[in-house]
């Protein structure tokens, strides 16, 4: 059965540490290039024109943004499934790190979402489907971090919370469908439908280049988060402990 | 009580225990465990009848609530059919909150709760049951706020598909939310967390429900109602297998 | 009555550990209660007692240990071997709003009880409450309410009782009432574990006594050999 005890060496470089640089290096890396691919390699969009064309390279950072949003959704569910089957807390650490992650990734989705459709549509919010959907993972997200808090238990906290990640985000594909019959003014970029909705545009090769480079790049920069964010939890549970073992 | 009563007393107790064996049904299958849902329900919702604390609740802020939206949208919109499906799920979604409260909340302050886990039976039945009790009074309510809309909206929507809707969006609900009120019960400020980790988990039963009195009220036909009558459906069959598969992990630590 | 494999111990803790958080509630608690007796355990507040009934009823596990109702592991056994427990806790564990007779008609469903109507009236009568039967059990007194408590716990006739201090509060006609119950309960074949704060009752009422401090069982013996000074004595030196 798993314990809180987390096995920490007093001091010195470990395997941990290693990867946790190299992720970091590779972040800063990935980010440098997809800033350059977002803000000068891609060609601006033809069919626009003035802000609108310039507001259209938010684009990128958005769809990154919410490839991160992603990763912590799918993450934190993992994470949640696998500490209830094994009840050990570096995956409930997992689920949390993720989480927070995501959140960031999530506001960041929004954000980006409405710089960009003040100029293209004259309007900062639509309920369109992604932003939706957006807006209810990170209300999510927020009430998990929000739920955790509130309990002083460590694994009854870990339980509640994994009972809770699992439920709530069982929900959110359906949030998705559900919106998107509801109406959607979103261009929809991949997909054949709503292909002359206002503010589309077509997405050519070096385009569709500098969208997968910033996808990339985020899951880089999420996975580093995520390794980071994930040590620090570890740590303070360390801790934690402790103290108590003072007291 | 004098000496001699006592021991009277004593005699009766031994003779009366004695003569009374209990025969309890050992095992037993399916049957037993729908009756002893049955029993939480009944037990619940006799409670309530006697002490009538959360169904006056519910529909005292739900006609309040139906109200003040009738309130803050008139000479706004020209016709109330513009948003009356949206006023209806609001009001049902904020109302049900209510009720899902009490349900596990009643148990913990009262202290009753272990009485429950004590049972011998499967505790998915206790879900069930709670869960059940919580679909009676939410339905209850809803349809007070039905019966107030007709008046003050001046709108019918009895409609047989709203009402398969209502009665489908009810379900989903309380079936999450009887799951979320027992992982909310023990908290200290578990009124204010219940509705937060319960609301925007319901959006689709929001969207979907919305869409369907929204269709139904546009006269719509059945064949545009269907997709939104799947999507409920969907929710309610998903989840209420999920909430059955993780309810008996929240009660480690009674 | 239950399935009971041995007759050295109906009840057995062994190496009970439990920690809340930050504290050590229990660090490795070892008890037998033999069938036919009763045993009191005694401690200082927040001494565990009430955690370590709350375990061995099976509504807390654990951190370590196990526990063995009548030999048979209550972890392996699932959810019927609550059928063999009966527990009074420091909360009436009763619905308010109903009577005493839908109270226990309530529980004697989730028993599945065959013939409960003249077994709830037994115990109705057994705790003297039956002139009030239908009324509901918020009208009852403190005394009423625990003695409605008990006979909850004996109604589905559990050869496994426990009971945690079912003596506070209570007046003491109903002290009395509760005392010839107890009596006639431990010379029936169960196994009776209670709590209480009242050495004279302890000594009355049990066979042997363990005193729990500090997580752990540090005195244990049987009553025919105890007087009250030397309880008086043990609780003295564990501070309570």
């Amino acid at each position: 059965m798993g314990s809180t005890t987390v096995r920490t060496n007093a001091s010195g470089w470990r395997g941990v540490d290693t990867i946790q640089l190299a992720l970091g290096l590779l972040a800063v890396a990935a980010m440098t290039i997809s800033m350059w691919a977002a803000l000068y390699y891609a060609p601006a969009a033809s069919n626009l024109a003035g802000d609108e064309q310039i507001a259209q390279r938010i684009f990128y950072i958005h769809m990154g943004c919410n490839i991160g949003a992603l990763a912590g959704f799918l993450m934190s569910v993992i994470g949640s499934i696998v500490y209830l089957v094994k009840r050990d807390l570096d995956w409930d650490r997992v689920s949390q790190a993720s989480i927070e992650v995501g959140l960031i990734c999530g506001m960041g989705t929004i954000l980006t979402g409405m710089f960009w459709a003040k100029p293209t549509w004259n309007t900062y919010w639509t309920w369109d489907p992604r932003l939706t959907t957006s807006a209810i993972t990170v209300l999510v997200y927020l009430a998990y971090l929000l739920f955790r808090n509130g309990i002083e238990d460590r694994r009854t906290r870990a339980r509640f919370g994994s009972i809770y990640a699992v439920v709530a985000f069982l929900s959110v594909p359906l949030t998705f469908y559900s919106a998107r019959l509801f109406r959607s003014i979103h261009p929809v970029v991949y997909g054949a439908e709503n292909v002359d909705a206002q503010g589309g545009f077509s997405v050519g090769a070096t385009m569709t280049q500098a969208l997968n480079i910033n996808m990339i790049a985020f899951c880089v920069l999420f996975s580093a988060l995520l390794v980071l964010r994930w040590r620090q939890l570890r740590n303070e549970d360390a801790i934690a402990e402790l103290r108590e073992e003072l007291e | 009580m004098n000496e001699e009563a006592v021991q009277a007393n004593v005699q009766t107790m031994r003779l009366d225990l004695a003569a009374e064996p209990v025969t309890m049904q050992r095992g037993g299958g399916s049957l037993t465990y729908l009756r002893k849902i049955g029993a939480v329900f009944v037990k619940d919702v006799r409670a309530e009848w006697r002490g009538r604390e959360i169904f006056s609740t519910m529909t005292a802020f739900s006609v309040l609530a139906v109200l003040v939206f009738g309130m803050a949208f008139d000479l706004r919109v020209p016709r109330s059919e513009m948003i009356a499906p949206g006023v209806l799920w609001v009001v049902v979604l904020f109302a049900g909150v209510l009720g899902l409260n009490r349900s596990f909340g009643a148990e913990v302050d009262r202290g009753t709760l272990a009485s429950l886990l004590l049972a011998p039976v499967d505790r998915s039945a206790i879900y069930f049951g709670k869960m059940l009790a919580n679909l009676f009074f939410t339905l209850a309510t809803t349809l007070v706020i039905l019966v107030v809309m007709f008046f003050i909206f001046d709108l019918n929507m009895f409609h047989p598909y709203n009402l398969l809707a209502v009665l489908l969006g009810v379900i989903g609900y309380v079936g999450v939310g009887t799951l979320f009120a027992a992982l909310t019960a023990n908290s200290r400020a578990r009124e204010t967390m219940l509705p937060i980790l319960l609301l925007p988990v319901m959006a689709p039963v929001f969207v979907a429900g919305v869409g369907l009195t929204a269709g139904v009220v546009d006269g719509k036909q059945f064949s545009d109602l269907r997709q939104w009558l799947v999507i409920l459906a969907a929710f309610d069959a998903i989840f209420i297998v999920v909430a059955y598969l993780l309810f008996d992990l929240i009660w480690e630590d009674a | 009555m239950g399935e009971c494999v041995t007759d050295s111990g109906l009840i057995v803790a062994r190496n009970i550990t439990k920690r809340y958080g930050r504290k050590r509630v229990l660090g490795g608690v070892d008890l037998t209660v033999a069938q036919g007796k009763v045993m009191a355990l005694l401690g200082a507040n927040g001494a565990g007692k009430s955690t370590l009934m709350r375990i061995i009823s099976g509504l807390t596990k654990p951190d370590r240990g196990e526990v063995l109702l009548g030999g048979v592991s209550a972890r392996k056994a699932g959810h019927e071997i609550r059928r063999y427990i009966g527990l009074v806790a420091h909360a009436p564990l009763l619905y308010d709003n109903l009577s005493a007779w839908d109270n226990l008609q309530f529980f004697a469903d989730l028993y599945d009880m065959q013939r409960p109507a003249q077994r709830i009236e037994a115990v109705l009568h057994a705790v003297d409450l039956w002139p009030r039967r239908h009324d509901a059990v918020r009208t009852y007194s403190r005394g009423m309410t625990q003695r409605l408590a008990i006979g909850r716990a004996i109604l589905h006739d559990p050869p496994v009782l426990l009971l945690d201090e079912p003596d506070t509060g209570l007046d003491p006609a109903s002290a009395e009432t509760l005392a010839q119950l107890i009596r006639s309960l431990g010379a029936s074949n169960r196994a009776i574990l209670l709590t209480t704060h009242n050495l004279e009752r302890a000594l009355l009422w049990a066979d042997s006594i363990a005193v729990l401090s500090d997580g752990k069982i540090t005195q244990s013996a049987s009553t025919a050999s105890l007087t009250t000074e030397i309880v008086r004595q043990w609780m003295t030196e564990i501070g309570a």
